[in-house]
């Protein structure tokens, strides 16, 4: 029998959709400190938050009165815009500091900037940074919440988050699915949170890339096969996930030329045909068009790159609103 | 848990609240006409589609029902509460120009029902809001009252009251727990 | 300063003794080990029943940061931390500011040292002018005035023609190279051991052929030389193998490792704690077992603190951007003693390699307790219990991984020439 109590909701509130399950994270810094439970959460609450986007009015009053500081010390317009998109959305008022016009420049240290920003008293700081792990330092010296919105080359959870729920809208479940993840896996955080999130939800991730960007002990992180080749990775994959190629960042040690990367690595729509039929084609963007995609495939009936796009604010929506609420009280 | 439990409406009980529900929204509205029906979840939902066919019955036409979902309008938004799951609001219709009928099944406080407009409120410009319930339990602590009520219950603050639904979503009946 | 340290198990592995008897201390020296020794005249009585008795611990590798970065350590401080931790003597590194490259440091070190310090300093020139690896340093000079080896510790000597000159420059001065050998172009920005652990903080790795290379070609220009050089902080298997080899070749190759290279691995970088940064990285269990197996074997004929000490604001920052090293002159005992207990080293071993060791290897008359040898005597409780805090440290700095480590084994006497400059009873 489903019952449900009533007429005391504003003390224990049970509901047959998520029992009593609840998210009990003060902070958002990789999905590896995640449980399975809690990505399901985040992805039926982003799921649900999706409606919101398509009203005329786009606001619901939820985390009114909310200060949500964006603190991004590596440029980012697509995720940025995103995530302030996300906190207006939710009615909190948003303010973004960028290294340019911080004081970062002027040699002042995280912790310092951190603890003048935390008397400012916002409620949530959604952070990038170049360099891994510093959500986790930040998150030791501050009271209020820290979402990760990419470190150096640890985790990008909100990129993984979205990634999986655009998946899970085309298949219903994440169980089962192959998922190629092709580049540099090396320095890549979304690869990271993809796997670290895909794995636990019961994918199966191949790799490929040249063997100057696969880290040793990659193949560790869960249920990952490193492929000797792409077409290996990509053959009867349910899902096809391209990683942005940035050789300024990379060094000129691991690759001849972007030619040569394009030629084995970049997908075409001859190396799509290998995946399964309905296969998605996936990038976390920008894309460099002619290296990582062929434009036939970016653009093509598979590619579902402006899904993930629309998924990132939602994604994002349900986590502000999850962090935001602190502590369970511990009865 | 484990303390006493009264019935205080049975099945049956259930069904003549529902349908004499049915049959004053008909009235007080002068029929169906521009008539919608707006479930709050989950229960409201449950209880809007029952008033739904039981106005099929009488008039021969099936009402729109949407879902709303209050989580995102609460105002104890601060503290645990948050960690609340969100359901997915569902008004497949436009509101504009439309009577709506909000449904819930216990009033209390008041409370879930302003959420509830407010977020009513964010999908459109309705002609008007009417509220039925199946249980008003007293206890308000907003302006806010019934148009159709089921059943008056008074009750002490420690009590608690369940609607409680079979696994297909009818009511089976309604329970007060001491 | 006469002294009788009575009825503790003494351990000299320079006389090869492991019994009870009494040790005798006239004017600073080591006067007589016996049984019944009388205490003499004017003189203190240690009880040492149940304490082991072994010649001064000498730590062969320490970074005191004096002159220049003084608000890191200075030599009163490090000299007592060394007392604290049952070190009599430590050789410092000329890493400091200026770096010790010419006589005028050295004779400052160890004049200061002699003034203020708690226990012995040897210092340790440097092989290049600045460290900067373009001109040798003055290595006759720092000889005279105190020098007992040099090295650019810190950073290697990357070019491999200026190494083997400075090999044959230090060989015709009589004064040992320590190599710190590291391939600068394979650590690239690495910030730990490369491997499994990286791959899942993301954090760039250091490979560990790039200490076995650089390791292989000191080792090379050593034997093509004909001249001897110590290896300083061997943290790799490959390293122990290429050691091992050349000493089964007869190269005059020596090698030590440090207590964090047999007791963590890169697992300790977890949570990003910079307490767990240090160049070489942490390694991995296969490298610690390789690492245990060459002190078991004698390929590793040293172990060395890297006492590296840092100011909080170095270390309390971005992984990336935190300083190398830890802290390590008051935990090396317990640390070694835990070899002990695992087998791998007996008592006679662990006193080789924390004091006769590295006193031969530096020339030192230390590391005995011979009749006439100065008496610098440790005297140690190796089943006492304690608990790593920082205000327990007296190291001016805290940056050690073992904060809130509980530790057994602790130093209860230091005897520097006779005197106790350290107790803990």
């Amino acid at each position: 029998m489903v019952t449900k109590t009533l007429g005391d909701r504003t003390g224990c509130f049970s509901d047959d959709e998520g029992g009593n399950m609840g998210f009990k994270h003060k902070d958002i810094i990789a999905l590896k400190d995640l449980t399975k439970e809690e990505i399901e959460l985040l992805l039926s609450t982003a799921e649900n938050m999706r409606e919101i986007n398509s009203r005329d009015i786009k606001k619901v009053p939820t985390l009114r009165g909310k200060t949500i500081v964006n603190l991004f010390y590596e440029a980012s317009t697509r995720t940025r815009t995103s995530f302030e998109i996300a906190a207006k959305r939710l009615s909190a008022d948003t303010v973004n500091i960028s290294p340019s016009t911080s004081s970062a420049t002027k040699g002042e240290t995280l912790s310092d900037t951190a603890l003048n920003l935390l008397a400012m008293k916002p409620d949530i700081i959604v952070m990038r940074h170049a360099i891994s792990g510093s959500h986790y330092f930040l998150a030791k010296r501050l009271s209020c919440s820290i979402i990760n919105a990419g470190d150096g080359a640890h985790e990008h959870p909100s990129q993984g988050l979205l990634d999986m729920l655009t998946m899970r809208d085309k298949f219903g479940t994440l169980a089962g699915l192959k998922v190629a993840i092709v580049g540099d896996i090396t320095h890549s955080r979304v690869a990271r949170s993809d796997i670290a999130g895909l794995t636990k939800m019961g994918s199966h991730v191949f790799l490929a890339g040249p063997p100057t960007m696969i880290p040793p002990g990659v193949e560790k992180l869960g249920n990952v096969t490193v492929c000797k080749d792409m077409r290996e990775a990509v053959e009867d994959a349910d899902v096809v996930m391209m990683l942005r190629i940035q050789l300024e960042r990379q060094g000129k040690t691991l690759l001849p030329s972007l030619r040569e990367y394009a030629r084995y690595y970049g997908l075409n729509p001859e190396v799509l045909k290998l995946a399964k039929k309905d296969a998605m084609v996936m990038h976390p963007g920008p894309i460099n068009r002619g290296v990582e995609l062929s434009s036939y495939v970016a653009d093509g009936a598979q590619s579902h790159i402006l899904n993930q796009v629309e998924n990132g604010v939602a994604v994002r929506m349900a986590m502000l609103y999850h962090v935001s609420g602190g502590e369970l009280p511990t009865e | 848990m484990g303390s006493e439990q009264t019935v205080i409406l049975d099945g049956p009980g259930v069904k003549r609240a529902l349908t004499r529900i049915a049959h004053e929204i008909l009235e007080r509205n002068k029929g169906v006409e521009g008539l919608v029906l707006v479930g709050i979840r989950t229960g409201g939902v449950h209880l809007a589609h029952e008033i739904a066919e039981r106005i099929r019955e009488i008039e021969g036409e099936l009402l729109p029902v949407g879902a709303v979902d209050i989580t995102l309008y609460r105002d104890d938004i601060k503290g645990h509460a948050v960690h609340l799951p969100v359901g997915k609001t569902d008004i497949p219709f436009s509101l504009e120009r439309q009577k709506v009928v909000l449904v819930d099944d216990v009033l209390y406080t008041g409370r879930t029902i302003r959420a509830a407009m407010d977020a009513l409120m964010d999908y459109g410009r309705p002609t008007c809001i009417q509220l039925a319930v199946l249980i008003d339990r007293g206890h308000r602590e907003l302006p806010i009252r019934a148009d159709f009520v089921g059943r008056n219950v008074p009750t002490s603050s420690k009590e608690s009251i369940a609607v409680n639904f079979d696994a297909s979503n009818r009511p089976t009946d309604v329970v007060l727990q001491k | 300063m006469n002294l009788l340290i009575k009825g503790g198990r003494v351990i000299d592995p320079s006389q090869n003794i492991d019994e009870t008897l009494d040790v005798l201390v006239v004017e600073g020296k080591i006067k007589e080990l016996g049984k019944g020794l009388k205490a003499p005249q004017g003189g203190d009585v240690i009880d040492a029943k149940g304490l082991l008795v072994t010649p001064g611990l000498l730590d062969m590798h320490v970074h005191l940061r004096d002159p220049g970065l003084e608000y890191k350590e200075d030599i009163v401080t490090g000299t007592r931390a060394a007392a604290a931790g049952g070190f009599t003597s430590v050789a410092c590194m000329p890493n400091t500011k200026p770096v010790n490259d010419n006589k005028a440091i050295t004779s400052y070190i160890v004049a200061k040292a002699k003034a203020e310090g708690t226990v012995n300093v040897f210092p340790i020139g440097a092989i290049t002018q600045g460290s900067k690896g373009e001109t040798l340093a003055e290595m006759g000079d720092m000889k005279e005035a105190g020098c007992v080896a040099v090295s650019d510790d810190g950073r290697p000597v990357a070019n491999a023609e200026l190494m083997r000159r400075a090999l044959e420059y230090a060989k015709g001065m009589g004064i040992m190279v320590i190599a710190h050998s590291e391939e600068i172009a394979l650590v690239g920005e690495g910030v730990m051991n490369e491997g499994f652990t990286a791959t899942e903080l993301g954090l760039k790795g250091i490979p560990r052929v790039a200490e076995d290379i650089a390791v292989a070609r000191d080792v090379y220009l050593a034997e093509y030389t004909n001249s001897p050089l110590h290896v300083a902080h061997v943290s790799t298997k490959g390293s122990v193998r290429i050691i091992r080899d050349a000493k089964a070749r007869g190269a005059k190759v020596t090698c030590e490792t440090a207590p964090h290279y047999f007791s963590l691995t890169d697992d300790a970088v977890r949570g990003y704690d910079t307490s767990a940064k240090m160049n070489p990285p942490l390694r991995e269990a296969d490298d610690v077992a390789a690492i245990k197996t060459g002190l078991f074997d004698g390929t590793i004929d040293a172990i060395a603190t890297d006492h590296a000490p840092h100011h909080l604001d170095e270390k309390d920052v971005e992984f990336n951007l935190a300083l190398n090293g830890i802290i390590g002159l008051e935990t090396a005992l317990p640390l070694a003693l835990k070899l002990v207990g695992e087998k791998v080293l007996d008592l006679k071993g662990l006193v080789e390699k924390m004091s006769l060791n590295p006193a031969k290897i530096l020339g030192l008359d230390r590391g005995t307790l011979k009749p006439e040898a100065i008496a610098d005597i440790t005297v140690i409780d190796p089943e006492q219990e304690w608990t790593v805090t920082p205000e327990g440290l007296a190291s001016k700095s805290k940056n050690s991984p073992w904060l809130g480590a509980k530790m057994k084994g602790a130093a209860v006497y230091t005897i520097v020439a006779g005197k106790v400059v350290y107790k803990n009873a």
